[in-house]
């Protein structure tokens, strides 16, 4: 079971798209998994036959549970050239979480038995639940836990403390509250959330990120505002002779420059894990795209500092289709080495963002709109954008964090070079 | 093509930019950006859908008459009205 993201602590196969004996080439889509937050499509990490299948579908189990055993291809098949769709580099997992799970090392482990070591009066529960317990004052041992063995995961803490509170109690999980290992025949069917459920969930997930965030990352903020004469000019001139169905959002012109801007400063892309800096092979910006029921996720573009603006736009289209209807990757969730976040449709004019854990930055824009600005000496009106940077004070300071931004501003000089 | 044939396309294409929105509570003299809670790229896919569905370009300068029902009904008559 992969990790899809930072505070991802267990998923629910839900549908499993291959059998024993199928061919699959790194990258292919091989499973459904839903992590609560959203149903994902897990893309295998080798290339190989299909020898066992360990996990049914409709079981939850803890992230790093080998989920199926591939017999890698004789060769170096598994150097096959990335997809053109989606070239997946190596990035680092940002997790502390163990290994790939689908790999050929992997033991046919037997019925695997989650029972942690613990004495009595201290049930079960992650590092990170644990954590999260001492931080809302909640008594683990009071906690019914859902996870693997009865263990107590973030979620359990959270809606108990949720509940104590006298707040509308959060909607259950559908994992059942397991008091006892149970077979997988006797697991419940896979059930997608419901859509009150959902949102529970996704609160719940966002909440706990942020909140781990807040806690542990010392955040820096920089704020810069950058004239977008030349960046407005040439997208209008541009638009005004496409078709509708190749026009350009600004969103891309932003996104493209910050890609960009991060070459010159790569110790704000990558991860901070297992208490150092990690910087990303790649670009990977994650972007975020709010549900219009609340909530939000900030899937990867994958080297987006490589694409064209045409295909970035194109790349963007289809992951704002697909987190709104299904079908995001499990690629696309683990990989973003550092997110941007556009509220400028909003109307507000600069936003503070909070990093997403392990990325150690993220850049907000705010809209863009006329001010009055001085361009050498002259008072003017430009179309004018606020762009921030909050970024982690364990990696960088606050000057590589305006060597950024003045690279930013730079390259936003230059729309046709971008 | 009547009005009511316009009207029905826009709000199939409302639709399908919008999955979640129920479109029996939409008023069509209201901003849809505001009422449905949609951004730029919904607007754009607006666009891309109405020209997929009737052949009319809608250029960027034209949005502001596409962002209500009604307007986009209005707009979308007047360039698909046989030559007079």
């Amino acid at each position: 079971m992969p990790s899809l993201g930072a505070d991802m602590e267990s998923g629910t196969l839900i549908a499993w798209h291959i059998a024993v004996g199928d061919h699959v080439a790194k990258g292919d889509v091989v499973a459904e998994v839903d992590t609560d937050k959203s149903v994902l499509d897990v893309e295998v990490f080798a290339t190989g036959t299909v020898e066992q299948l360990l996990i049914p579908e409709g079981k939850r189990v803890p992230v790093g549970t080998p989920l199926a055993i591939i017999g890698e291809d004789s060769g170096a098949t598994t150097e096959r050239a990335p997809a053109p769709a989606g070239p997946l580099t190596a990035a680092p997992v940002p997790s502390a979480e163990p290994a790939p799970s689908l790999a050929r090392e992997t033991p046919p482990a037997g019925p695997r038995t989650p029972a942690p070591q613990r004495s009595a009066g201290q049930p079960a529960a992650s590092p990170l639940a644990r954590r999260h317990a001492e931080a809302l004052g909640v008594d683990l041992a009071a906690v019914t836990g859902t996870g693997p063995g009865g263990a107590v995961t973030t979620t359990d803490v959270e809606r108990f403390a949720g509940s104590r509170a006298d707040r509308p109690p959060r909607a259950p999980s559908t994992a059942p509250a397991a008091p006892a290992i149970r077979g997988p025949e006797e697991r419940p069917a896979a059930v997608p959330l419901t859509g009150p459920q959902r949102q529970a969930a996704l609160r719940s997930a966002i909440g706990a990120s942020m909140a781990r965030s807040k806690r542990e990352i010392p955040h820096y903020y920089l704020a810069c505002d950058i004239d977008m004469s030349s960046a407005v000019r040439w997208l209008d001139e541009r638009n005004a002779v496409l078709s509708v169905t190749d026009r350009l959002l600004p969103v891309t012109l932003l996104l493209k420059a910050s890609a960009l801007a991060l070459r010159e400063t790569p110790d704000l892309n990558g991860f901070w894990e297992s208490g150092g800096f990690h910087q990303a092979d790649g670009v990977h910006v994650g972007v975020a795209i709010a549900l219009r029921g609340g909530g939000l996720v900030a899937p990867a573009i994958h080297d987006t500092d490589h694409l064209t603006l045409a295909e970035l736009m194109v790349r963007l289209r289809d992951l704002v289709a697909r987190v709104r209807t299904g079908g995001l990757r499990s690629s696309e969730m683990s990989e973003p080495t550092i997110t941007v976040t556009n509220l400028g449709d909003q109307g507000v004019d600069s936003v503070f963002p909070v990093i997403y854990p392990p990325q150690v930055a993220i850049v907000g824009f705010g809209r863009t709109r006329e001010r009055p600005s001085v361009v050498d000496g002259a008072l003017g009106i430009h179309p004018m954008v606020t762009a921030t940077l909050a970024a982690d004070h364990r990696v960088t300071d606050g000057h590589r964090g305006a060597v950024f931004l003045t690279a930013l501003e730079r390259l936003l000089q230059a729309p046709e070079d971008l | 093509m009547d009005e009511q044939s316009i009207r029905e396309i826009v709000l199939r294409v409302l639709g399908e930019v919008a999955p979640e929105v129920d479109l029996a509570t939409v008023d069509p003299h209201d901003d849809v950006r505001e009422q449905l809670d949609l951004d730029s790229m919904d607007i754009l896919n607006l666009a891309i859908g109405l020209f997929g569905e009737t052949g009319v370009e809608v250029p960027e300068r034209d949005y502001a008459q596409i962002v209500t029902v009604d307007g986009c009904v209005d707009y979308l008559a007047q360039r698909l009205a046989p030559p007079a």
